[in-house]
Protein backbone atom coordinates (compact mmCIF):
# COMPACT_ATOMS: atom_id res chain seq x y z
CA UNK A 1 0.00 0.00 0.00
CA UNK A 2 1.58 3.11 -0.88
CA UNK A 3 0.73 6.66 1.12
CA UNK A 4 -1.14 8.23 -1.88
CA UNK A 5 -3.18 6.30 -4.66
CA UNK A 6 -4.97 7.82 -7.00
CA UNK A 7 -7.51 5.03 -8.87
CA UNK A 8 -9.12 6.41 -12.33
CA UNK A 9 -9.71 9.54 -11.51
CA UNK A 10 -12.50 11.36 -13.23
CA UNK A 11 -13.08 15.51 -12.89
CA UNK A 12 -15.66 17.37 -15.73
CA UNK A 13 -15.96 21.26 -15.02
CA UNK A 14 -19.07 21.73 -16.85
CA UNK A 15 -18.47 20.55 -20.40
CA UNK A 16 -15.16 20.35 -19.89
CA UNK A 17 -13.24 17.35 -19.21
CA UNK A 18 -10.25 18.15 -17.18
CA UNK A 19 -9.43 14.52 -15.89
CA UNK A 20 -10.04 11.57 -17.87
CA UNK A 21 -8.42 8.72 -15.64
CA UNK A 22 -5.62 9.10 -13.93
CA UNK A 23 -3.76 6.70 -12.22
CA UNK A 24 -0.98 7.43 -9.82
CA UNK A 25 0.56 6.37 -6.76
CA UNK A 26 3.52 7.96 -4.06
CA UNK A 27 5.54 6.24 -1.60
CA UNK A 28 6.80 7.74 1.29
CA UNK A 29 10.09 9.18 0.78
CA UNK A 30 9.60 9.92 -2.39
CA UNK A 31 9.65 13.15 -4.56
CA UNK A 32 7.00 12.76 -7.71
CA UNK A 33 6.87 14.58 -10.71
CA UNK A 34 3.60 15.65 -12.24
CA UNK A 35 4.40 17.47 -15.14
CA UNK A 36 2.77 18.76 -18.63
CA UNK A 37 1.71 21.48 -20.37
CA UNK A 38 -0.86 24.28 -19.01
CA UNK A 39 -4.46 22.55 -18.98
CA UNK A 40 -3.09 19.32 -19.07
CA UNK A 41 -4.75 18.06 -15.60
CA UNK A 42 -1.93 18.45 -13.02
CA UNK A 43 -3.60 21.16 -10.52
CA UNK A 44 -6.43 19.72 -11.44
CA UNK A 45 -5.25 16.21 -9.99
CA UNK A 46 -3.65 18.45 -6.74
CA UNK A 47 -7.39 20.06 -5.91
CA UNK A 48 -9.34 16.85 -6.06
CA UNK A 49 -6.64 14.97 -3.75
CA UNK A 50 -7.62 18.17 -1.18
CA UNK A 51 -11.25 17.94 -1.45
CA UNK A 52 -11.29 21.46 -3.34
CA UNK A 53 -12.56 19.53 -6.26
CA UNK A 54 -15.14 16.80 -6.50
CA UNK A 55 -14.40 14.31 -8.91
CA UNK A 56 -16.73 12.58 -11.17
CA UNK A 57 -15.15 8.87 -9.95
CA UNK A 58 -12.22 7.43 -9.49
CA UNK A 59 -10.75 6.84 -5.87
CA UNK A 60 -8.04 8.31 -3.87
CA UNK A 61 -6.74 6.82 -0.51
CA UNK A 62 -3.80 7.98 1.91
CA UNK A 63 -2.55 5.66 3.89
CA UNK A 64 -5.29 3.28 2.79
CA UNK A 65 -8.26 5.37 3.72
CA UNK A 66 -10.43 6.67 1.54
CA UNK A 67 -10.40 10.62 0.71
CA UNK A 68 -13.54 11.43 -1.96
CA UNK A 69 -16.32 13.19 -0.37
CA UNK A 70 -14.23 14.27 2.26
CA UNK A 71 -14.04 18.23 3.63
CA UNK A 72 -10.31 20.07 2.57
CA UNK A 73 -10.21 20.64 6.59
CA UNK A 74 -10.69 16.90 7.16
CA UNK A 75 -8.54 15.75 4.70
CA UNK A 76 -5.85 18.05 5.62
CA UNK A 77 -5.62 17.13 9.29
CA UNK A 78 -4.83 13.31 8.14
CA UNK A 79 -1.32 14.45 7.40
CA UNK A 80 -1.52 16.41 3.96
CA UNK A 81 -0.18 20.03 3.29
CA UNK A 82 -0.85 21.87 0.31
CA UNK A 83 1.89 24.42 -1.18
CA UNK A 84 -1.01 26.18 -3.32
CA UNK A 85 -0.54 27.84 -7.02
CA UNK A 86 -0.23 31.35 -6.17
CA UNK A 87 1.79 30.81 -2.63
CA UNK A 88 -1.73 32.10 -0.57
CA UNK A 89 0.02 33.19 2.35
CA UNK A 90 -1.65 35.83 4.45
CA UNK A 91 -0.84 38.94 3.38
CA UNK A 92 -2.48 40.89 6.27
CA UNK A 93 -0.86 38.56 9.07
CA UNK A 94 2.30 38.62 10.10
CA UNK A 95 5.09 35.91 9.23
CA UNK A 96 4.77 34.21 12.49
CA UNK A 97 1.03 34.47 12.46
CA UNK A 98 1.23 32.56 9.23
CA UNK A 99 3.36 29.66 10.41
CA UNK A 100 1.27 29.52 13.48
CA UNK A 101 -1.66 29.15 11.57
CA UNK A 102 0.38 26.87 9.87
CA UNK A 103 0.15 24.20 12.75
CA UNK A 104 -3.68 24.84 13.91
CA UNK A 105 -3.91 21.33 13.29
CA UNK A 106 -1.79 20.31 16.15
CA UNK A 107 -1.83 20.44 19.73
CA UNK A 108 1.60 19.52 20.61
CA UNK A 109 2.62 23.21 21.74
CA UNK A 110 5.93 23.01 23.02
CA UNK A 111 6.83 20.60 19.50
CA UNK A 112 4.85 23.28 17.42
CA UNK A 113 7.19 26.17 19.19
CA UNK A 114 10.28 23.71 18.54
CA UNK A 115 9.19 23.34 14.32
CA UNK A 116 8.78 27.14 14.65
CA UNK A 117 12.52 27.41 15.79
CA UNK A 118 13.47 24.87 13.42
CA UNK A 119 12.00 25.73 9.91
CA UNK A 120 12.97 29.82 10.94
CA UNK A 121 16.82 28.44 11.29
CA UNK A 122 16.00 26.78 8.66
CA UNK A 123 14.72 29.53 6.16
CA UNK A 124 16.97 32.57 7.84
CA UNK A 125 14.75 35.15 6.13
CA UNK A 126 11.79 34.45 7.65
CA UNK A 127 13.18 34.21 10.86
CA UNK A 128 14.90 37.88 10.93
CA UNK A 129 11.28 39.21 9.74
CA UNK A 130 8.51 37.45 12.62
CA UNK A 131 6.71 40.47 13.16
CA UNK A 132 6.28 41.79 9.96
CA UNK A 133 3.35 41.70 8.04
CA UNK A 134 3.77 38.98 5.12
CA UNK A 135 2.49 41.00 2.13
CA UNK A 136 5.76 42.92 2.67
CA UNK A 137 7.51 39.96 1.36
CA UNK A 138 9.38 38.95 -1.85
CA UNK A 139 7.60 36.41 -4.44
CA UNK A 140 10.62 34.33 -3.26
CA UNK A 141 9.98 35.06 0.12
CA UNK A 142 6.52 34.27 -0.09
CA UNK A 143 7.08 31.21 -1.41
CA UNK A 144 9.33 30.02 1.66
CA UNK A 145 6.63 31.24 3.82
CA UNK A 146 4.50 29.18 2.23
CA UNK A 147 6.51 26.34 2.06
CA UNK A 148 7.55 26.40 5.77
CA UNK A 149 3.45 27.40 6.71
CA UNK A 150 3.01 23.73 5.30
CA UNK A 151 5.70 22.32 6.70
CA UNK A 152 4.52 23.57 10.31
CA UNK A 153 1.96 20.68 9.92
CA UNK A 154 4.44 18.21 10.24
CA UNK A 155 2.51 16.60 7.38
CA UNK A 156 2.97 12.95 5.97
CA UNK A 157 3.26 14.36 2.32
CA UNK A 158 3.52 18.03 0.95
CA UNK A 159 1.42 18.76 -2.35
CA UNK A 160 3.40 21.35 -4.19
CA UNK A 161 1.32 23.06 -7.21
CA UNK A 162 3.78 25.02 -9.52
CA UNK A 163 6.20 26.66 -6.82
CA UNK A 164 8.45 28.35 -9.22
CA UNK A 165 5.69 30.00 -11.13
CA UNK A 166 6.38 33.69 -11.69
CA UNK A 167 9.07 33.61 -10.31
CA UNK A 168 12.59 35.34 -11.27
CA UNK A 169 14.64 32.72 -12.46
CA UNK A 170 17.64 32.79 -10.02
CA UNK A 171 14.44 32.66 -7.63
CA UNK A 172 13.14 29.40 -9.22
CA UNK A 173 16.47 27.52 -9.22
CA UNK A 174 16.37 28.59 -5.27
CA UNK A 175 13.26 26.71 -4.87
CA UNK A 176 14.31 23.67 -7.05
CA UNK A 177 17.05 23.62 -4.49
CA UNK A 178 14.82 23.96 -1.32
CA UNK A 179 13.18 21.01 -2.80
CA UNK A 180 16.31 18.93 -2.67
CA UNK A 181 17.01 20.03 0.76
CA UNK A 182 13.71 18.46 1.83
CA UNK A 183 14.09 15.47 -0.06
CA UNK A 184 17.08 15.10 2.00
CA UNK A 185 15.27 15.44 5.18
CA UNK A 186 13.01 12.87 4.23
CA UNK A 187 9.70 15.06 3.06
CA UNK A 188 7.46 12.89 0.93
CA UNK A 189 6.43 15.20 -2.26
CA UNK A 190 3.85 15.33 -4.84
CA UNK A 191 5.26 18.07 -7.16
CA UNK A 192 3.24 19.63 -9.91
CA UNK A 193 5.13 21.75 -12.08
CA UNK A 194 5.51 23.04 -15.77
CA UNK A 195 9.37 23.45 -15.32
CA UNK A 196 9.80 19.71 -16.84
CA UNK A 197 13.73 19.59 -16.79
CA UNK A 198 14.60 20.92 -13.61
CA UNK A 199 11.90 18.61 -12.04
CA UNK A 200 12.92 15.85 -13.77
CA UNK A 201 16.47 16.32 -12.56
CA UNK A 202 15.48 15.81 -8.94
CA UNK A 203 12.29 13.34 -8.90
CA UNK A 204 12.49 9.90 -8.25
CA UNK A 205 9.05 9.28 -10.34
CA UNK A 206 7.27 11.46 -12.21
CA UNK A 207 4.13 11.16 -14.12
CA UNK A 208 3.79 13.26 -17.30
CA UNK A 209 -0.22 14.47 -17.99
CA UNK A 210 -1.92 15.42 -21.10
CA UNK A 211 -5.25 16.21 -21.73
CA UNK A 212 -6.03 14.68 -18.49
CA UNK A 213 -4.81 11.42 -19.07
CA UNK A 214 -1.28 9.99 -17.88
CA UNK A 215 0.84 9.77 -21.29
CA UNK A 216 3.83 8.56 -20.12
CA UNK A 217 5.19 7.61 -16.24
CA UNK A 218 8.60 6.37 -14.77
CA UNK A 219 11.83 7.30 -13.72
CA UNK A 220 13.12 10.57 -15.03
CA UNK A 221 15.68 8.50 -17.35
CA UNK A 222 13.01 6.35 -18.75
CA UNK A 223 11.33 9.81 -19.66
CA UNK A 224 13.50 11.62 -20.73
CA UNK A 225 14.42 8.09 -23.14
CA UNK A 226 10.95 9.19 -25.54
CA UNK A 227 12.31 11.24 -27.75
CA UNK A 228 8.82 13.23 -28.61
CA UNK A 229 8.90 14.12 -25.01
CA UNK A 230 12.15 15.53 -25.46
CA UNK A 231 11.02 17.51 -28.58
CA UNK A 232 8.08 18.55 -27.06
CA UNK A 233 8.68 19.59 -23.51
CA UNK A 234 12.38 19.80 -23.11
CA UNK A 235 14.07 21.14 -26.45
CA UNK A 236 15.21 24.07 -27.24
CA UNK A 237 13.31 26.87 -25.02
CA UNK A 238 12.13 24.77 -22.33
CA UNK A 239 14.42 25.82 -19.82
CA UNK A 240 14.51 29.60 -19.05
CA UNK A 241 17.91 30.99 -20.53
CA UNK A 242 21.02 31.12 -18.71
CA UNK A 243 19.32 28.88 -15.69
CA UNK A 244 21.75 26.24 -14.63
CA UNK A 245 20.13 22.72 -13.74
CA UNK A 246 19.78 21.94 -9.59
CA UNK A 247 21.08 18.90 -8.85
CA UNK A 248 24.67 17.00 -10.48
CA UNK A 249 23.97 14.97 -13.15
CA UNK A 250 21.33 16.46 -14.93
CA UNK A 251 20.52 16.24 -18.39
CA UNK A 252 23.09 18.62 -20.02
CA UNK B 1 -14.61 79.37 27.94
CA UNK B 2 -18.15 78.62 26.54
CA UNK B 3 -16.16 77.74 23.13
CA UNK B 4 -13.84 75.63 24.97
CA UNK B 5 -16.76 73.89 26.95
CA UNK B 6 -18.62 73.18 23.67
CA UNK B 7 -15.48 71.85 22.15
CA UNK B 8 -15.18 69.66 25.26
CA UNK B 9 -19.33 68.89 25.08
CA UNK B 10 -18.76 67.58 21.34
CA UNK B 11 -16.09 65.43 21.84
CA UNK B 12 -17.74 63.65 24.59
CA UNK B 13 -20.88 62.60 22.81
CA UNK B 14 -19.17 62.22 19.63
CA UNK B 15 -16.38 59.90 20.84
CA UNK B 16 -19.94 58.08 22.74
CA UNK B 17 -21.90 57.66 19.11
CA UNK B 18 -19.12 57.21 17.27
CA UNK B 19 -18.23 54.47 19.46
CA UNK B 20 -21.48 52.82 19.21
CA UNK B 21 -21.22 53.08 15.46
CA UNK B 22 -18.09 51.75 15.17
CA UNK B 23 -18.99 48.57 17.52
CA UNK B 24 -22.10 48.79 14.54
CA UNK B 25 -20.08 48.39 11.69
CA UNK B 26 -17.84 46.02 13.45
CA UNK B 27 -20.75 43.25 13.85
CA UNK B 28 -21.35 44.10 9.84
CA UNK B 29 -17.62 43.81 8.64
CA UNK B 30 -16.97 40.47 10.63
CA UNK B 31 -18.77 38.54 8.62
CA UNK B 32 -18.41 40.60 5.48
CA UNK B 33 -14.69 39.68 5.13
CA UNK B 34 -15.34 36.61 5.38
CA UNK B 35 -18.70 35.31 3.63
CA UNK B 36 -18.66 38.30 1.29
CA UNK B 37 -21.91 38.88 2.41
CA UNK B 38 -23.22 42.25 3.77
CA UNK B 39 -25.62 40.63 6.12
CA UNK B 40 -28.92 43.25 6.35
CA UNK B 41 -30.56 40.77 8.92
CA UNK B 42 -27.91 42.30 11.54
CA UNK B 43 -30.21 45.02 12.39
CA UNK B 44 -32.51 42.23 13.92
CA UNK B 45 -30.22 40.84 16.44
CA UNK B 46 -30.28 44.35 17.99
CA UNK B 47 -34.21 44.32 17.87
CA UNK B 48 -33.14 40.81 19.18
CA UNK B 49 -31.31 42.66 21.52
CA UNK B 50 -33.44 45.03 22.58
CA UNK B 51 -36.54 42.43 22.91
CA UNK B 52 -34.45 40.50 25.42
CA UNK B 53 -34.11 44.22 27.40
CA UNK B 54 -37.74 43.74 27.89
CA UNK B 55 -38.29 40.54 28.17
CA UNK B 56 -35.74 40.21 31.22
CA UNK B 57 -36.80 43.79 32.37
CA UNK B 58 -39.98 42.23 33.21
CA UNK B 59 -38.04 40.07 36.02
CA UNK B 60 -36.97 41.06 39.38
CA UNK B 61 -33.38 40.56 37.93
CA UNK B 62 -31.01 43.62 38.00
CA UNK B 63 -30.31 45.52 35.40
CA UNK B 64 -27.01 44.29 34.68
CA UNK B 65 -27.94 40.76 34.92
CA UNK B 66 -30.55 42.16 32.19
CA UNK B 67 -28.06 43.76 29.91
CA UNK B 68 -26.35 40.18 29.70
CA UNK B 69 -28.43 37.98 29.02
CA UNK B 70 -30.21 40.54 26.14
CA UNK B 71 -26.41 40.16 24.81
CA UNK B 72 -26.37 36.47 25.45
CA UNK B 73 -29.67 36.05 23.08
CA UNK B 74 -27.75 38.36 21.03
CA UNK B 75 -25.18 35.92 20.50
CA UNK B 76 -27.36 33.07 20.23
CA UNK B 77 -29.29 34.54 17.36
CA UNK B 78 -26.60 35.58 15.68
CA UNK B 79 -25.06 31.91 16.01
CA UNK B 80 -28.65 30.55 14.81
CA UNK B 81 -28.37 32.66 12.09
CA UNK B 82 -26.22 31.29 10.27
CA UNK B 83 -26.72 27.71 10.97
CA UNK B 84 -30.23 27.92 9.99
CA UNK B 85 -30.52 30.78 7.42
CA UNK B 86 -26.87 31.25 5.78
CA UNK B 87 -25.19 28.06 5.98
CA UNK B 88 -27.92 26.30 3.63
CA UNK B 89 -26.73 29.02 0.74
CA UNK B 90 -23.64 29.04 1.54
CA UNK B 91 -22.48 27.68 -1.84
CA UNK B 92 -24.50 29.71 -4.20
CA UNK B 93 -23.95 32.94 -5.56
CA UNK B 94 -23.37 36.02 -3.09
CA UNK B 95 -26.74 37.48 -4.56
CA UNK B 96 -28.47 34.56 -2.88
CA UNK B 97 -27.10 35.25 0.10
CA UNK B 98 -27.72 38.69 0.01
CA UNK B 99 -31.38 37.78 -0.80
CA UNK B 100 -31.58 35.43 2.22
CA UNK B 101 -30.01 37.83 4.53
CA UNK B 102 -33.27 40.87 3.36
CA UNK B 103 -35.32 37.95 3.74
CA UNK B 104 -34.41 36.99 6.90
CA UNK B 105 -34.74 40.84 8.01
CA UNK B 106 -38.51 41.00 6.89
CA UNK B 107 -39.32 37.61 8.52
CA UNK B 108 -37.67 38.42 12.06
CA UNK B 109 -39.33 41.83 11.77
CA UNK B 110 -42.51 40.13 11.00
CA UNK B 111 -42.40 37.79 14.05
CA UNK B 112 -41.72 40.98 15.88
CA UNK B 113 -44.92 42.32 14.83
CA UNK B 114 -47.10 39.24 15.14
CA UNK B 115 -45.75 37.63 18.38
CA UNK B 116 -45.42 40.85 20.24
CA UNK B 117 -46.69 44.05 19.15
CA UNK B 118 -46.31 46.65 16.26
CA UNK B 119 -46.34 49.49 18.56
CA UNK B 120 -43.02 50.98 20.40
CA UNK B 121 -42.48 49.23 24.16
CA UNK B 122 -40.38 50.85 26.64
CA UNK B 123 -37.82 48.27 28.34
CA UNK B 124 -36.97 48.99 32.21
CA UNK B 125 -33.60 51.24 31.64
CA UNK B 126 -31.56 51.77 34.55
CA UNK B 127 -31.11 55.99 35.68
CA UNK B 128 -28.02 56.10 34.46
CA UNK B 129 -29.52 55.87 30.56
CA UNK B 130 -30.55 59.99 31.65
CA UNK B 131 -28.84 60.94 34.17
CA UNK B 132 -25.82 63.40 34.27
CA UNK B 133 -23.41 65.88 36.07
CA UNK B 134 -22.35 68.93 35.81
CA UNK B 135 -18.57 69.75 36.01
CA UNK B 136 -16.58 72.92 35.60
CA UNK B 137 -19.42 74.15 33.87
CA UNK B 138 -19.85 71.38 31.72
CA UNK B 139 -22.81 68.80 31.38
CA UNK B 140 -21.99 65.29 31.01
CA UNK B 141 -24.05 62.36 30.58
CA UNK B 142 -23.29 59.47 32.14
CA UNK B 143 -24.30 57.30 29.26
CA UNK B 144 -21.92 58.96 27.37
CA UNK B 145 -18.86 57.93 29.52
CA UNK B 146 -20.08 54.92 29.55
CA UNK B 147 -20.40 54.14 26.36
CA UNK B 148 -16.97 55.50 25.53
CA UNK B 149 -15.19 53.00 27.91
CA UNK B 150 -17.64 49.90 26.85
CA UNK B 151 -17.28 50.93 22.84
CA UNK B 152 -13.07 51.35 23.86
CA UNK B 153 -13.25 48.03 26.23
CA UNK B 154 -14.79 45.96 23.55
CA UNK B 155 -12.61 47.59 20.74
CA UNK B 156 -9.49 46.37 22.86
CA UNK B 157 -10.96 43.18 23.91
CA UNK B 158 -11.87 41.97 20.29
CA UNK B 159 -8.50 42.64 18.80
CA UNK B 160 -6.97 40.93 21.60
CA UNK B 161 -8.89 38.08 20.80
CA UNK B 162 -8.50 38.18 16.72
CA UNK B 163 -4.00 38.17 17.61
CA UNK B 164 -3.95 36.13 20.73
CA UNK B 165 -6.49 33.26 20.18
CA UNK B 166 -6.41 30.69 16.97
CA UNK B 167 -9.59 31.09 15.93
CA UNK B 168 -8.90 34.78 16.04
CA UNK B 169 -5.99 34.00 14.05
CA UNK B 170 -8.21 31.94 11.83
CA UNK B 171 -10.92 34.55 11.31
CA UNK B 172 -8.22 37.10 10.12
CA UNK B 173 -6.92 34.54 7.85
CA UNK B 174 -10.25 33.75 6.96
CA UNK B 175 -10.76 37.04 5.61
CA UNK B 176 -7.41 36.78 3.34
CA UNK B 177 -8.47 33.77 1.82
CA UNK B 178 -11.04 31.64 3.10
CA UNK B 179 -9.96 28.52 1.56
CA UNK B 180 -6.54 28.51 1.85
CA UNK B 181 -7.50 28.60 5.88
CA UNK B 182 -9.38 25.58 5.34
CA UNK B 183 -6.39 23.92 3.67
CA UNK B 184 -4.42 24.53 6.80
CA UNK B 185 -7.05 22.44 8.55
CA UNK B 186 -9.20 24.73 9.72
CA UNK B 187 -12.67 23.96 9.76
CA UNK B 188 -14.42 26.34 7.81
CA UNK B 189 -18.07 26.31 9.93
CA UNK B 190 -16.30 26.78 13.37
CA UNK B 191 -14.34 30.28 11.92
CA UNK B 192 -17.88 31.23 10.17
CA UNK B 193 -19.93 30.79 13.22
CA UNK B 194 -17.20 32.24 15.12
CA UNK B 195 -17.98 35.62 13.08
CA UNK B 196 -21.73 35.34 13.61
CA UNK B 197 -20.95 35.09 17.35
CA UNK B 198 -18.90 38.49 17.22
CA UNK B 199 -21.36 39.80 15.15
CA UNK B 200 -24.28 39.29 17.67
CA UNK B 201 -22.06 40.37 20.43
CA UNK B 202 -21.36 43.70 19.03
CA UNK B 203 -25.37 43.77 18.03
CA UNK B 204 -26.46 43.26 21.70
CA UNK B 205 -23.93 45.43 22.95
CA UNK B 206 -25.24 47.88 20.47
CA UNK B 207 -28.91 47.26 21.84
CA UNK B 208 -28.11 48.51 25.01
CA UNK B 209 -26.99 51.72 24.08
CA UNK B 210 -29.35 52.43 21.38
CA UNK B 211 -32.53 51.61 23.02
CA UNK B 212 -31.03 53.37 25.96
CA UNK B 213 -30.85 56.27 24.16
CA UNK B 214 -34.10 56.46 23.00
CA UNK B 215 -36.23 53.89 25.43
CA UNK B 216 -38.10 52.44 23.09
CA UNK B 217 -37.92 48.78 21.05
CA UNK B 218 -40.06 48.11 18.25
CA UNK B 219 -39.94 45.75 15.04
CA UNK B 220 -38.26 47.82 12.42
CA UNK B 221 -35.98 49.37 15.58
CA UNK B 222 -32.72 47.68 13.50
CA UNK B 223 -33.23 49.13 10.38
CA UNK B 224 -31.20 52.33 11.60
CA UNK B 225 -28.47 50.48 13.19
CA UNK B 226 -27.86 48.12 10.23
CA UNK B 227 -27.80 51.50 8.03
CA UNK B 228 -25.41 53.34 10.34
CA UNK B 229 -23.42 50.05 9.92
CA UNK B 230 -23.32 49.61 6.02
CA UNK B 231 -22.34 53.57 5.49
CA UNK B 232 -19.76 53.47 8.29
CA UNK B 233 -18.09 50.35 7.14
CA UNK B 234 -18.28 51.26 3.28
CA UNK B 235 -16.90 55.10 4.25
CA UNK B 236 -14.20 53.50 5.57
CA UNK B 237 -13.35 50.89 3.77
CA UNK B 238 -15.53 47.34 3.69
CA UNK B 239 -12.46 45.18 3.48
CA UNK B 240 -10.43 45.75 7.18
CA UNK B 241 -11.84 46.22 10.58
CA UNK B 242 -9.68 49.04 11.34
CA UNK B 243 -11.95 50.87 8.24
CA UNK B 244 -15.06 50.05 10.12
CA UNK B 245 -14.05 51.18 13.52
CA UNK B 246 -12.68 54.35 11.90
CA UNK B 247 -15.90 54.82 9.22
CA UNK B 248 -17.92 54.61 12.38
CA UNK B 249 -15.95 57.30 14.53
CA UNK B 250 -16.27 59.54 11.64
CA UNK B 251 -20.04 59.25 10.90
CA UNK B 252 -20.12 60.04 14.58
CA UNK B 253 -18.43 62.77 14.94
CA UNK B 254 -19.91 64.12 11.27
CA UNK B 255 -23.46 63.26 12.74
CA UNK B 256 -23.06 65.23 16.46
CA UNK B 257 -20.74 67.89 14.44
CA UNK B 258 -24.15 68.58 12.08
CA UNK B 259 -26.08 68.64 14.93
CA UNK B 260 -24.49 70.69 17.02
CA UNK B 261 -23.56 73.62 14.04
CA UNK B 262 -26.08 72.98 11.59
CA UNK B 263 -28.10 76.42 12.04
CA UNK B 264 -31.66 75.96 13.08
CA UNK B 265 -33.54 76.36 9.97
CA UNK B 266 -31.26 73.54 8.29
CA UNK B 267 -31.30 71.01 11.32
CA UNK B 268 -33.90 68.89 9.82
CA UNK B 269 -31.52 68.58 6.78
CA UNK B 270 -28.84 66.76 8.57
CA UNK B 271 -29.06 63.17 7.26
CA UNK B 272 -29.03 64.81 3.90
CA UNK B 273 -26.12 66.81 4.36
CA UNK B 274 -24.68 63.99 6.18
CA UNK B 275 -25.04 61.60 3.04
CA UNK B 276 -23.74 64.20 0.98
CA UNK B 277 -20.22 64.66 2.85
CA UNK B 278 -20.38 60.68 2.72
CA UNK B 279 -20.99 60.87 -1.19
CA UNK B 280 -18.10 63.00 -1.59
CA UNK B 281 -16.02 61.06 0.48
CA UNK B 282 -16.39 58.13 -1.57
CA UNK B 283 -15.98 59.89 -4.79
CA UNK B 284 -12.67 60.68 -3.78
CA UNK B 285 -11.49 57.63 -2.15
CA UNK B 286 -14.54 54.82 -4.19
CA UNK B 287 -12.85 52.02 -1.75
CA UNK B 288 -13.19 53.67 1.98
CA UNK B 289 -10.55 55.65 3.86
CA UNK B 290 -8.76 52.42 4.90
CA UNK B 291 -7.63 49.82 1.99
CA UNK B 292 -6.20 46.99 2.22
CA UNK B 293 -2.61 47.23 2.03
CA UNK B 294 -2.42 44.43 -0.33
CA UNK B 295 -3.60 43.24 -3.32
CA UNK B 296 -6.25 40.44 -2.55
CA UNK B 297 -5.09 37.18 -4.48
CA UNK B 298 -7.56 36.64 -6.96
CA UNK B 299 -9.63 33.23 -6.33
Amino acid sequence: MSLLEVNDLHVRYGAIQALRGVTLYVDEGEIVGLIGVNGAGKSTTILSVLGVVRPLRGEITFRGQSLVGQTPEAIVRKGIAPVMEGRRIFPSLTIEENLRLGAAIRTDRERVQADLDRWCAFFPVLGERLRQPAGNLSGGQQQMLAVARALMSSPNLLLMDEPSLGLAPRLVAEVFNLIVQLRELGVTILLVEQNVRMTLDIVSRAYLLNTGQVEFSGTPAEIRQQADIERAYLGGGARPIGQPAVAPGGAS
Amino acid sequence: MDAINDGIQYLISSLSLGGLYALMALGLVIVYGILRLVNFAYGELVMIGGYGLLLFGDSPLPWIMVALLSVIVAVIAGVLMERIAFRPVRDSSPTTMLITSFALSTLLQSVALLTVSPRPRAPRLPSIFVESFTIGGLQIKIVDLIGIIIGVLALVALTVFLRRTVIGLALRAAADDFTMTRLLGVPANRVIAAAFAISGLMAGIVALFWIGRTGQTYPTVGLQPVLIAFIASVVGGMESLRGAVLGGYVLGFLTMGLQTWLPQGVNNYRDAVMFGIVIVVLLLRPQGLIRPAYSREVR
